[in-house]
């Protein structure tokens, strides 16, 4: 059933549309970092006018499919006048999703910094600028690099969720071959190595990042 | 706008049955493969490992369009859609359940283990009555996670035609475009509503399982 010298033809037509995979994965992360930080501040804040709806909204465009948030950003916002070209709305639809994700590992960052650290800060008379800046970040961000880079992959993976928005990436472009020739087999199959092949080195490169922190970590504090 | 409900609530009965079924296989193959990955065959610790690699490398969309048009092709055999779904989801999601259930039988203290062997327990009461109760415990929260994203998962299935919630959604468009925000709408509802249900269903399971546990 499987044929090598056909699997062999369609690949080049595969590798072409990568980068489109990568644009994707890459613009809806960048998207999603910089929309997670207000979130996470936002959840942070004393006033509960503020944490309460920002909470709730998260919590509802994490527990809903992207999909749908993908379909009402393509095809409901046109009914209000805002034409979303099928690329924008994938990086849009991905950021905003995944943001809410990111949401959650700023603040865990920011939470695992010890209550001490704040009011040593305090005590140092430190402004606030300078204790967010030297003091708190420095020891938040780094913990939250591999998560992120773990969810930089999760995003990859969900770029074939773009091809319900008619966005010609991967698995699209599997289906076009596959519907020419009915020979389906060799290009789905082609799709899923192509995605492990870039997914697992990388699932591999952030694992060994964690373990050099967590070493780094250990090493600090026996100092 | 009260008139989109009863379509939609009817394809919601697909979804809920998709994700029920794949929840239950899920939860199968997690338990399956997280103990074949502690076993002490290497076979058995190899081939589970390819495939949690293979599952949770490659996509679920990809994972689904090919057990729905390649594995029909290599077979030789039709595979109705909703098969397909739940074999999809259930073998995605028991890749990721049995990385749960791994961690969390190796997160039990090894005191543990050391009481029940110098108490003469078997090998199998030691993982039933010790180990397990134990576990079960510290993988509920991570499994309530992998449900909701199960659930969201599940929307998925429309691209292989079955008639779900968003399928009708699609359908309900077609007849009328002005309707899109409220149709998509609905289903955001429909599908929060769920999760919640979920997540408050997980909450119980955990209470249950502190019973009497510090």
């Amino acid at each position: 059933m499987w044929d090598w010298s056909y699997a062999w033809s369609i690949v080049p037509e595969l590798i072409k549309v990568v980068p489109i995979t990568l644009i994707a994965t890459f613009g809806g992360f960048a998207v999603a970092c910089l929309l997670g930080l207000p979130i996470a501040l936002a959840r942070r804040a004393r006033s509960r006018w503020i944490s309460w709806p920002v909470t709730w909204v998260a919590e509802f465009i994490r527990s809903t499919p992207l999909l749908i948030q993908l379909i009402v950003l393509f095809y409901a916002l046109p009914n209000y006048g805002i034409v979303l070209s099928p690329m924008t709305a994938g990086i849009l639809g991905l950021g905003i999703h995944y943001s809410t994700y990111l949401a959650e590992v700023y603040r865990g960052g920011i939470e695992s910094v010890p209550k001490g650290q704040w009011e040593a800060s305090r005590a140092l008379n430190l402004t606030k600028a300078q204790t967010w800046l030297r003091v708190v970040l420095p020891q938040s961000v780094p913990p939250t690099i591999p998560v992120m880079g773990n969810y930089l992959i999760v995003m990859f993976k969900e770029t074939p969720t773009l091809s319900a928005i008619t966005l010609v990436e991967l698995l699209t472009t599997a289906k076009a071959i596959g519907s020419h020739s009915f020979r389906y087999v060799e290009a789905i199959t082609l799709v899923g190595v192509i995605f492990l092949l870039l997914s697992y080195p990388s699932g591999l490169l952030v694992r060994r990042l964690e373990l050099h922190l967590k070493r780094r970590e250990r090493s600090v504090e026996a100092k | 706008m009260w008139h989109l409900l009863p379509p939609l609530l009817d394809g919601m009965k697909t979804t809920l049955l998709v994700t029920l079924y794949s929840i239950a296989v899920a939860l199968v193959l997690a338990f399956a493969a997280g103990f074949g990955r502690l076993s002490k065959s290497r076979t058995v610790r190899g081939v589970t490992l390819v495939y949690v690699e293979v599952f949770r490398g490659t996509s679920l969309l990809v994972q689904l369009f090919w057990m729905y048009f390649a594995l029909p092709l290599l077979l030789d055999v039709r595979i109705p859609a909703m098969s397909a779904a739940v074999l999809a989801l259930g073998l995605n999601y028991g890749a990721y359940g049995s990385e749960v259930v791994r961690s969390c039988v190796l997160a039990v203290p090894k005191g543990q283990t050391e009481a029940a062997i110098a108490l003469n327990l078997t090998p199998r009461q030691r993982m039933r009555r010790i180990i397990l109760p134990q576990a079960w415990r510290m993988m509920l929260p991570a499994f309530g996670n992998l449900q909701i994203e199960l659930l969201k998962g599940t929307s998925l299935v429309y691209l292989i035609t079955l008639s779900d919630v968003t399928f009708r959604g699609m359908v309900l468009r077609s007849s009328n475009m002005t309707e899109t925000p409220a149709i998509f709408g609905w289903i955001l509802i429909l599908f929060f509503i769920v999760a919640f249900a979920l997540t408050r269903l997980i909450r119980f399971f955990e209470r249950r399982a502190a019973v009497g546990r510090g």
